[in-house]
């Protein structure tokens, strides 16, 4: 009846995974109380459960990314405080925990704080930058974000009942086939990152669309914001990678659950054909990751140096070159396994081209902020921050590039300090960049700058005292993780990553601070005009937070930087008050489609873990129904009248007129 | 929405390189939705490719179990493929009635499909039935394993074109030609027709040139 279910999954005998599955799950059922007591429940359902809108969307990916972040967070304070201690001792973590602990933490990090964080902001910003209402599929968008929280849910669920893979965070075979890894562990792996990955294809196909078929008028390619550039890169990479992950994935889990032999050891299954299915997915997802921090940092960067992006047209061509590139040197991740002399030379040379396009970009920004007016804006201390850090990890990306190097670095700490090199300065800079400059959008009042700088500071220098020890340890010979070790040497590094770890927690906190902080001193921070950095593209141009249909009108595009050249023109024109004539605008209905659907998809997933086989079809045909239900609905827009439009829309001109008549007055 | 395209000058072109065409503004909701439906169908070739990949590099681990020209029967597959193909053509025949809102040779058209689909999906069924009575499963070697998963990959896409198409055959029924309607109809060809594209791949890989291993 229950399938593999019963009592004995729940790890009563482990008080670690217990005691913090027990105050999540007190957490989350004092907010839930909170919600329903105060009557919210209403309120959250309308407004943002049942969602359809792009910007509440992407603010929900984000708040799922951020509190992933802190779990992903905690199980690498955990590993740090292990391999601390565990200099010829056990530690405090069993193997079998400790393996499960690296591999959530990749996963997480990963699939549910790099990806929801930077599919949010693309979520909040590309339409606003494109000039339009919504994204191409708005409810489509809806089930994406949901089945993405399916993923994330079913991951933390596997903390308390049952376990989670040991197998790392691409669960290489034959380790995560039945005979090795005979738990549920790898299928809650698998099934978790099945679902969201649907979720993640959904929005891809939804952005792709969206920056291809839904720009305002004279929004041409070549005056689109670089953020969209990188959106598109990132997305277009995202349709073509995705499945791939996918169809992996179906691949183990054919062989787990029903005994094929894709990767076994037996029956002529090639486990190599798992290394370069999984990696042709694995490479280009960090570019579809860095691609979007590339976008925000052009933002930022050219919105605080008070200048255009310099070498916009070669920052497009870098960014579809990388787009393309991305897909020819996957073998880079496994050099060592014997794919010969040849093979290794040619992906060595494309790993290595690759940071051409890349050192394109640092110069352009570079040059952008050279003779600029700089504004030291947390969001720009980012950017900065990201500049030093991005080049020390690229510098070793291209060391562990040539084949004999990596075959003496391959699968070490170097390689760990290198990737989170890469990844925390590169994605988590670019995600907080982002988070800081396009919040007042979002919310309508900016962030505390004390706090974020503070943030910002302990999180650059934890960074460094965290990961620049585990380069040491690494070129010392230690191999990744280990859960207990015998060499003195590699002993005092780990020490002080165990320092920069609590730096980095500090750092954190800050981020939460500020949050708190923020919130507490909204109205002083309020953000009237909708333009709080004097920015340059179009997303500044509407109210923070936008109206529902973001424009009253499509904008006009002229030219490269569209708003800065409105605000120019605004000024010499002296502000005509030209009367606009509005009309009504029709918007997306809300749907309860989304999280209908993830709910059964939930279910499906988890039965499909436990083998719970009239439960998986029970999902399944509720999942089905959903879509029947959703196609039958004969409203599915509903129209915000002229003046209602123009009401809005005043408000906003009022505001931003008596700003640019004071600039004009100064 | 209109799509002529107007042309400007000066401000358009900051590098001035000569005529820049404006762009007219956001696409039509018809045309949004058959681009990315494109999209959605060039991210599933993606995945059969992956699929595609895995048989050809395990179609000759047969591990001592049957090579592809010992269990596959062409004139089987024959009438398969015609049957699909023929299928295209009747769903062709359902969207132009459909575009014409003509609902008698709507239904003609895409019931004759659905049998059609249906046809081939029994064919495929029993062969691997049979295939699997006699021993042959997909856990015998890995070459099995990679000719079940292809096949039997598309044959679930078949099958959910099949609901799919049941489920639209019931939408024109309730709700009439509607826009919305219609816009799913165009993706619903697209769909059958890409299917019919990936057999293409499948007849030729699997069947004719795994014959040769």
């Amino acid at each position: 009846m229950l399938g593999k279910l019963d009592w004995s999954v729940i790890p009563f005998g482990q008080p670690i995974p217990l005691i913090a599955g027990a105050v999540v799950l007190v957490g989350i059922l004092a907010v839930l109380i909170w919600v329903i007591v105060k009557g919210h429940l209403p309120y959250l359902w309308h407004e943002w459960i049942t969602s359809v809108d792009h910007k509440r969307i992407g603010v929900m990916y984000i708040l799922l990314a951020s509190v992933m972040l802190l779990r992903g967070g905690s199980d690498a304070i955990m590993m740090r405080i292990q391999q601390a201690i565990a200099y010829q001792s056990q530690g405090y973590l069993p193997p079998e925990h400790y393996n499960q602990i690296f591999s959530a933490h990749g996963t997480i990090m990963i699939f549910f704080v790099a990806m929801p964080f930077v599919i949010g902001l693309m979520n909040l910003v590309v339409p606003l930058q494109l000039g339009v209402r919504d994204v191409a599929f708005p409810t489509l968008n809806s089930v994406g974000f949901w089945l993405t929280a399916t993923g994330a849910l079913l991951v933390n669920l596997s903390l308390v009942i049952g376990e989670f893979a040991r197998t790392g965070w691409l669960a290489f075979p034959p380790l995560s086939e039945l005979s090795y890894s005979p738990g549920v562990g790898v299928d809650y792996y698998a099934w978790s990152l099945q679902i969201s990955g649907v979720g993640t294809l959904v929005a891809g196909i939804n952005l792709v669309t969206t920056v291809l078929k839904l720009r305002t008028k004279g929004m041409n390619y070549l005056r689109m914001p670089m953020f969209c550039w990188t959106t598109l890169a990132s997305n277009l990479l995202i349709v073509a990678a995705f499945p791939i992950l996918t169809a992996t994935l179906a691949m183990l889990l054919l062989d787990r659950y029903l005994g094929f032999h894709f990767f076994t050891n037996e029956a002529g299954g090639n486990v190599m054909m798992f290394m370069n299915l999984i990696w042709a997915w694995g490479h280009p997802e960090v570019y579809i990751l860095v691609l979007p921090a590339f976008g925000i940092f052009s933002e930022v960067v050219s919105t605080f140096s008070g200048k255009a992006l310099f070498g916009y047209r070669s920052m497009v061509l870098a960014t579809m070159a990388i787009c393309i590139i991305s897909f020819m040197v996957w073998l880079h991740h496994f050099f060592t396994m014997g794919a010969g002399p040849d093979v290794n030379a040619i992906f060595g040379i494309a790993s290595m081209i690759i940071a051409v396009p890349t050192g394109v970009k640092i110069y352009n920004w570079l040059f952008t902020m050279y003779g600029g007016r700089i504004r030291f804006a947390t969001p720009m201390l980012w950017a900065v921050g990201f500049m030093v850090t991005f080049i020390i990890g690229g510098l070793t990306g291209v060391l562990v590039a040539v084949p004999p190097a990596d075959f003496m670095l391959h699968n070490s700490m170097f390689l760990v300090a290198h990737f989170h090199n890469v990844i925390i300065g590169g994605v988590l800079f670019g995600a907080f960049a982002g988070f800081e400059y396009w919040f007042p959008k979002a919310f309508g009042f900016r962030l505390d700058e004390r706090w974020g700088k503070l943030a910002f500071w302990f999180t650059f220098s934890g960074f460094y005292v965290t990961f620049l020890p585990l380069y040491v340890a690494g070129m010392l010979g230690m191999t990744r993780r280990m859960q207990h070790y015998d060499v003195a040497e590699w002993r005092p590094w780990m020490i002080v990553a165990a320092i920069g770890m609590a730096v980095l927690s500090i750092g954190v906190i800050c981020q939460i601070m500020q949050l708190v902080v923020s919130i507490r001193n909204r109205e002083a921070l309020r953000d009237r005009t909708g333009d709080p950095w004097d920015g340059r593209s179009l997303e500044w141009a509407t109210s923070s937070p936008p109206p529902v249909f973001n424009f009253a009108f499509h904008p006009d595009v002229r030219g490269e930087d569209a708003y800065w050249d409105i605000k120019i023109h605004a000024q010499q024109q002296s502000l005509e008050h030209t009367a606009p004539e509005y009309h009504d605008i029709e918007m997306p209905r809300n749907s309860p489609t989304g999280f209908v659907c993830a709910f059964f998809a939930t279910i499906m997933g988890f039965a499909l873990i436990w083998h719970i086989w009239w439960m998986v079809i029970l999902g399944g045909i509720g999942a089905f129904a959903t879509f029947v239900v959703f196609a039958w609905r004969d409203h599915d827009e509903y129209v915000i009248p002229a003046d209602e439009v123009a009401r809005i829309d005043r408000i906003n001109l009022e505001e931003r007129r008596s700003l640019v008549s004071m600039a004009g007055a100064i | 929405m209109s799509m002529t395209a107007t042309v400007g000058r000066a401000h358009a072109d900051p590098h001035h390189i000569g005529l820049v065409v404006e762009h007219p503004g956001p696409a039509s909701k018809r045309i949004v939705t058959a681009y990315g439906f494109w999209v959605f169908l060039l991210s599933d070739i993606v995945m059969f490719s992956c699929f595609f990949a895995a048989y050809a590099v395990l179609v000759s681990q047969t591990a001592d179990g049957p090579k592809g020209s010992e269990i596959f029967e062409q004139r089987n597959v024959a009438i398969e493929t015609v049957c699909l193909l023929l299928s295209s053509f009747t769903c062709g025949m359902a969207s132009i009635a459909a575009d014409v809102r003509n609902r008698f040779w709507f239904y003609l058209g895409m019931a004759v499909t659905c049998v059609l689909g249906l046809i081939f999906l029994l064919i495929e069924f029993r062969e691997f039935a049979d295939l699997v009575s006699r021993g042959y499963g997909p856990s015998r070697s890995a070459f099995l394993t990679a000719f079940f998963s292809l096949v039997g990959c598309h044959g679930l896409h078949v099958s959910a074109g099949v609901l799919w198409l049941l489920t639209m055959m019931a939408q024109v029924f309730a709700k009439g030609f509607r826009a919305d309607v219609l816009r799913r109809m165009m993706c619903f060809a697209l769909f059958w027709h890409a299917l019919d594209i990936i057999w293409v791949g499948v007849f030729s890989v699997v069947y004719l040139l795994g014959s040769g291993v």
